[in-house]
């Protein structure tokens, strides 16, 4: 199937290594994988901040980028929430840009719901010998909708022992701008989930979307707890060899 | 008779409890610096959580009891003025007057004139949102009338000179050993060996209450649903205070939302499903009182019913907010809300707090006097799966949000970043930009403010030797 990459600016810029799993994952599951250059964000920052208008742009080119395809994958719950559920409303009353944003969505998908959902895939054939546990961000969650697709994934992977995160649908306290614009209560709910991390006693904690786990990873870096923070793409793109 | 409410308007200044003195994020470091009270919400919330999960899952249509819920408010409100009318015209028709305020003051003004018209200085209150919301309270007492709170948890707030932080347990920020100290304190006749037992505190309040019902004649109450076809009044609650307040007295005075209305009998079989278990965690609310005008030689004698405005009829107008005025407060959101968890609810200033005070306040008062509190979330969703009548609150935060003014610097740096964020070429020079970034020093901790709030407590990913797009380039 021929799949084109909506990386995600943050995954673009600052993790890398998270898109670069999910392109190698996906050609090795047999896959060709396309990198439309012409993307950049998809807006959900602004639009969740109050700036639908200035959104407004990044939507067009969004759509005007992905429409020549079948198939679009992110590794990100949280982009391809906004994809799905804010862009026709940024489009507004321009009903035919709201409509060919809707095409878009359509056939968008987070990487779980892709493997699961339309390559029919439960074992990728990964191995990843560590203790970890999965955060589900709350838009993979309770937007997407994605439930037990990722934990299914993770399953299948030869040598990963998966432990269970108390509280795991508790919001890890990203946010977005409200990490920055309510800082205290951020942390004090980014504590929580650090907490239910460390009493799993994993090794690495795992999530569908870059930026939770930069929120969640950040902290147990400063507080120097030795816990990775591995996007699941990469977990899913390792292999023995 | 005329229904016209006026153009529009939003709750006015300077009367009731719908702003609050500071914003959300200092509000809410204040509050997450106490300790007692974030185990005091943690252990509250927790427990609500899990009864009402529990009661919730016995019932295999629970989502179609939503969806039925939400189809019912959403038909009310779209023949609202009609509905209030018809109610009006059977209430009266049952012996019942009719009131109609705009405002708060409006409302504060009648309810003070028709407790004044009876010559009483006292009147009992049953726990309601909508007498908090105009802050009756003080209206009376400043007409040297005495208002006496009968909801147990309202009276520990009353009687703590305190504020509600929660809809429905409006002292859940206060544990059994402030309680004692508070009845200790301030309530009339107590026992000085009161102990922090619970039964005891009950019956500590329970002789106090007792006495305050048999000796007043005039009580106020809110309603939790009015229906428009029978002009009948119903309010539910757990402890039968309420029942006694709306019994006993010889007048009775409802203060309601013009929201509160269902158009007939049968719709209240839907909502007084939804409301107990999402709300208490329980089957069935334990008392439930309707009442349709007068009944000559049982319950009062006179009755009237205040339909308030105060900025509802401008959410009305917006049609995506409008939503929020299909709320039947029964505070799930509240409970399953992580911010509301950790700050409580006075960090959000208004008698309205959690996710649904996020939404409401801020469209009652107009965006500009309640500017933090759409901010107040970080859209977890969690409230919008535990919404009994399925309102969308994320998606409505964030439209207010765009109605919210803004930061001149934040504007700016937003419409910087979508410009070249529509620039792939300055796009490509950001992320070259952002990789050799060394000014945020090591892991950003020397970010500058308002960045600063992110590298307190987290630190920045090292960047990366090179971007997505050069592997992809180069590969
Ligand atoms: S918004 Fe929904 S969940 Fe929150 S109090 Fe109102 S009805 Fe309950």
């Amino acid at each position: 199937m021929r799949i084109a990459l909506f990386v995600t600016c943050l995954a673009d810029t600052m993790f890398p290594a998270a898109a670069k799993a999910t392109v190698l994952l996906l050609e090795r599951l047999g896959h060709e994988v396309v990198f439309p250059q012409e993307q950049t964000c998809c807006g959900q920052m602004h639009i969740n901040t109050g700036y639908q208008k200035d959104a407004l742009p990044l939507v067009k080119r969004h759509v005007r980028t992905f429409e020549p395809y079948d198939v679009v994958v992110a590794p990100s719950g949280s982009c391809v929430g906004s994809v799905r559920h804010q862009h026709a409303m940024v489009a507004g009353s321009d009903a035919g840009l709201a409509a060919r944003a809707s095409a878009v969505a359509a056939r968008t998908y987070e990487l779980s719901e892709l493997l699961v959902d339309v390559l029919g895939v439960e074992d990728v054939g990964a191995y990843y010998p560590h203790r970890v546990t999965y955060h589900p961000t709350c838009h993979s969650l309770r937007v997407l909708r994605v439930g037990d697709k990722p934990e299914r994934l993770l399953r299948n992977v030869r040598g990963l022992d998966l432990v269970e995160l108390p509280a795991a649908e508790q919001c890890c306290g990203f946010g977005g701008t409200f990490s920055v614009k309510n800082a205290d209560t951020s942390t004090a709910m980014l504590a929580d989930k650090m907490r239910h991390v460390l009493d799993t006693g994993a090794d690495v904690c795992t999530a569908g979307d870059a930026s939770c786990l930069m929120h969640i990873g950040g902290g147990l870096s400063r507080l120097q707890t030795g816990v990775r923070t591995v996007h699941l793409a990469e977990i899913l793109a390792s292999t023995e060899a | 008779m005329s229904t016209f409410l006026g153009m529009p308007v939003h709750a006015p200044r300077g009367v009731g409890h719908l702003r609050g003195d500071e914003s959300f994020p200092a509000a809410a470091r204040t509050a997450l610096g106490d300790s007692q009270l974030r185990r005091n919400l943690q252990h509250a919330t927790t427990t609500i959580r899990g009864k009402s999960g529990r009661v919730i899952a016995e019932l295999p249509d629970w989502q179609e009891l939503r969806s039925a819920g939400s189809a019912l408010k959403a038909s009310t409100m779209a023949r609202l003025p009609e509905l209030l009318e018809q109610l009006e015209e059977k209430v009266t028709a049952a012996g019942g007057v009719v009131h109609w305020a705009a405002d708060a003051n409006e409302a504060n003004q009648i309810v003070t004139d028709l407790v004044r018209a009876t010559g009483s200085q006292r009147v009992i209150k049953v726990k309601s949102m909508a007498t908090q919301e105009i802050g009756l309270n003080e209206a009376l007492e400043a007409a040297g009338i005495t208002p006496v709170e009968t909801d147990l948890a309202e009276l520990i707030v009353q009687l703590g000179n305190d504020k509600p932080s929660h809809i429905l347990v409006p002292a859940i920020h206060r544990n059994r050993s402030e309680i004692r100290e508070i009845f200790l304190r301030a309530m009339p006749g107590v026992d000085p060996k009161l102990t922090d037992d619970p039964p005891v505190l009950a019956g500590a309040a329970r002789r106090y209450l007792r006495e305050t019902f048999m000796s007043t004649t005039v009580a106020v109450s809110g309603a939790n649903f009015a229906i428009a076809d029978t002009g009948t009044l119903a309010v539910v609650e757990s402890e039968g205070n309420g029942r006694m307040c709306l019994t006993l007295p010889e007048t009775l005075i409802t203060v309601m939302g013009i929201e509160k209305l269902v158009p007939t009998w049968q719709d209240l079989e839907v909502f007084l499903q939804l409301l107990p278990r999402a709300s208490t965690g329980e089957r069935m609310n334990p008392y439930t009182s309707m009442w349709t005008g007068v009944t000559p030689g049982d319950g009062p004698q006179n009755f009237h019913l205040v339909l308030l405005d105060n900025g509802r009829t401008a959410v009305l107008a917006d049609e995506v907010g409008r939503q929020a005025l299909h709320c039947i407060r029964c505070s799930a959101c509240l409970n399953v809300c992580p911010v509301y968890e950790r700050t409580g609810g006075h960090a959000y200033g208004s008698v309205y707090p959690g996710p649904i005070g996020a939404i409401l306040s801020p469209q009652l008062t107009g965006v500009e006097d309640n500017a933090s509190l759409p901010y107040a979330s970080s859209l977890c969703g969690a409230c919008f799966d535990a919404c009994p009548v399925k309102i969308d609150i994320p998606s409505i935060l964030v439209h207010l949000r765009n109605q919210a003014p803004h930061p001149r610097t934040e504007a700016a740096v937003m419409a910087a970043a979508a410009y070249t964020m529509d620039h792939p070429r300055l796009y490509r020079s950001a992320q070259r930009a952002a990789k050799l970034s060394r000014i945020a020093g090591r892991r950003g901790r020397g970010l500058p403010p308002p960045l600063n709030g992110w590298s307190a407590s987290r630190d920045l990913p090292a960047p990366p030797k090179e971007t997505f797009r050069d592997w992809w380039r180069n590969r």
